[in-house]
């Protein structure tokens, strides 16, 4: 096997005849080379969370009209290091009764469930962790380790608003994680499998070729279910307790939610766990609709194979999280109850007619061409979404005129006249 | 090759969990400790805390807690159910969208009931 055909293998084929050739059994040097694997793909996402909080600075300063970190190198760029030497050597106060097992886990569990997650993301057709037959379902598992972070910080703060930050926040990312697994559920479903490796490999069914040009359309899962994708993308802003939904942190109510009285390093930890979480399913976004390492010229086993495709993967990835970040800085927080009903009563039941439609229309197709079957399932979507948007705006503008109405007669607030007694006091 | 993928899984929970531990660690040689009772204290405003930490919390939590549970435990159902789809025949099909019917319906008798009102 030459280099250029695929480093990471080779760097890997090298490695084993090194360690065979040392004397190690078989067994030592499995576990030895899938250590390394881990270990390397932990570094690296820690690597680009350094990025991303260059990004993350960088997008926001634009957006609110200012430059951003420009002293520290080129461009900045050598902030987030000057920004981790800050945490590092920053004081790590530890509250007064606080649980000391619980306060110094959490953040520790909170950066464990990022990393997990991404044993099943593949880079590339063959740069991925562990290609588990059950890949959706393990990402599930791992990302829902979160949440215990969460309540754990919260509950062993010893500080009532760590804990209403942390209630908040569990009540927040259960309910959706609802609309999420059920958004996930389709290309699953469309895929039948729910190997991650295997639902891009199903993408790649061509649904016709542009004439003349025979440039050829790939099924990209998006195409067959793009409400789902909506469903997904507002659910995931919530999972991550970013804006519009940050109702987790909302400073102007519970100072910082549930990690108040974190400082220093363990602060940081769940800074980076927020960062990368966003990242995480912005990455997902990418994989499960929108076809992952698929791009065009993208081959199976040569130069294009990992060099294209990490390209196009890590492209759509950032592409995704450029969209979570102009959400974030663009709408100002909903409340809890606006929170939960959008969730409630209209995610969850939009989804469920989804996923009760898709699977008739699916069976009553079966045997037929691929493109058509993409046409019907796409139409479906766009008659539930027309159906739900309308009923939505209707529900939103009978719920404005009631309360406009409600308020109407109610007392305007008026200034008190200056209290003569204290003046006299002050100029006493 | 199946096991190689779970061996994976399990160093990556050493890894996982080690990295943020490391940190944490090196954070706790490189950082100065002058802690005084003013930077102990609970952070609340700046007043004395009141009370009890550990409030009670509102029975809204619960009840929406136990509408997720329920939806949380049909999913994973539903998973098996969209892999297997091209098996199926039309009872199998039907079954499983009046399973997703069902929970639709579930759905509806909260939302009837109240459970869905945040007050």
């Amino acid at each position: 096997m030459q280099f250029l055909e695929d480093p990471v293998l080779w760097i890997a084929e090298w490695l084993r005849e090194v360690l065979l050739g040392w004397g190690a059994s078989e067994l030592v040097t499995n576990m030895t080379l899938n250590f390394l694997g881990a270990f390397v793909v932990g570094a690296m996402i820690m690597v680009i969370f350094i990025l991303l909080t260059w990004i993350e600075r960088k997008a926001a300063a634009r957006f609110q009209d200012r430059i951003g970190p420009n002293r520290v190198g080129p461009f900045g760029l050598i902030q987030p290091i000057a920004d981790a030497v800050k945490m590092l050597t920053k004081e790590d106060t530890r509250p007064k009764g606080a649980d000391v097992v619980g306060y110094v886990l959490a953040p520790i569990v909170s950066v464990f469930s990022v990393l997990m997650t991404w044993a099943v993301v593949p880079f590339t057709q063959k740069w991925i962790g562990a290609d588990l037959s059950v890949g959706v379902m393990y990402v599930a598992a791992a990302g829902s380790f979160g949440i215990v972070a969460v309540l754990l910080a919260g509950w062993s703060s010893n500080n009532k608003y760590s804990l209403i930050g942390a209630f908040r926040g569990v009540a927040q990312l259960i309910s959706y994680e609802v609309p999420l697994f059920l958004s996930l559920l389709v290309p699953v479903f469309l895929a039948r499998s729910m190997g991650v490796n295997d639902i891009i490999t199903s993408q790649t069914a061509v649904l016709f070729a542009i004439p003349w040009l025979n440039i050829p359309i790939r099924g990209f899962f998006v195409l067959a279910a793009p409400l789902s994708v909506v469903i997904y993308f507002i659910s995931s802003l919530a999972e991550v307790g970013r804006a519009p939904f940050d109702l987790i942190e909302a400073e102007s109510e519970l100072v910082a939610g549930y990690h108040v009285e974190y400082s220093g390093m363990k602060f940081g930890l769940f800074q980076a766990a927020e960062f990368l979480h966003s990242f995480t399913f912005a990455a997902l976004m990418a994989l499960m609709f929108f076809g992952g390492w698929q791009g065009p010229w993208v081959g199976t086993n040569n130069l294009t194979g990992w060099l294209l495709g990490g390209f196009y993967f890590m492209l759509k990835t950032f592409f995704f999280y450029m969209m979570v970040m102009w959400s974030r800085l663009t709408f100002p927080r909903i409340r809890i109850d606006q929170m939960m009903n959008l969730n409630w009563k209209f995610m969850v039941p939009v989804s469920l007619v989804l996923l009760m439609g898709m699977p008739l229309i699916d069976y009553g197709l079966r045997g037929q061409e691929l493109w058509l079957k993409y046409l019907v399932l796409f139409l479906f979507n766009l008659i539930v979404g027309l159906i739900a948007f309308a009923w939505a705006a209707r529900a939103d503008r009978r719920v404005k005129t009631h309360t406009r109405v409600r308020f109407e007669g109610r007392p305007v607030a008026v200034m008190p006249q200056a209290p003569a007694a204290a003046e006299d006091e002050t100029a006493g | 090759m199946l096991l190689d993928n779970w061996l994976f899984v399990g160093l990556l929970v050493i890894v996982a969990a080690g990295i943020p531990a490391i940190v944490l660690v090196i954070a706790r040689l490189l950082a100065p400790r002058k802690p005084n009772d003013a930077k102990l204290d609970t952070y609340e405003c700046g007043m004395e805390t009141v009370g009890d930490t550990w409030v009670q919390f509102k029975v809204q939590y619960y009840i929406y807690a136990l509408v997720f549970l329920v939806f949380d435990v049909e999913i994973i159902f539903l998973y098996p159910w969209a892999v297997a789809f091209d098996h199926l025949d039309l009872l199998g099909v039907i079954a499983g969208v009046l399973f997703i019917f069902l929970l639709g319906d579930g759905l509806l008798y909260a939302w009837r009931k109240g459970a869905l009102k945040w007050n």
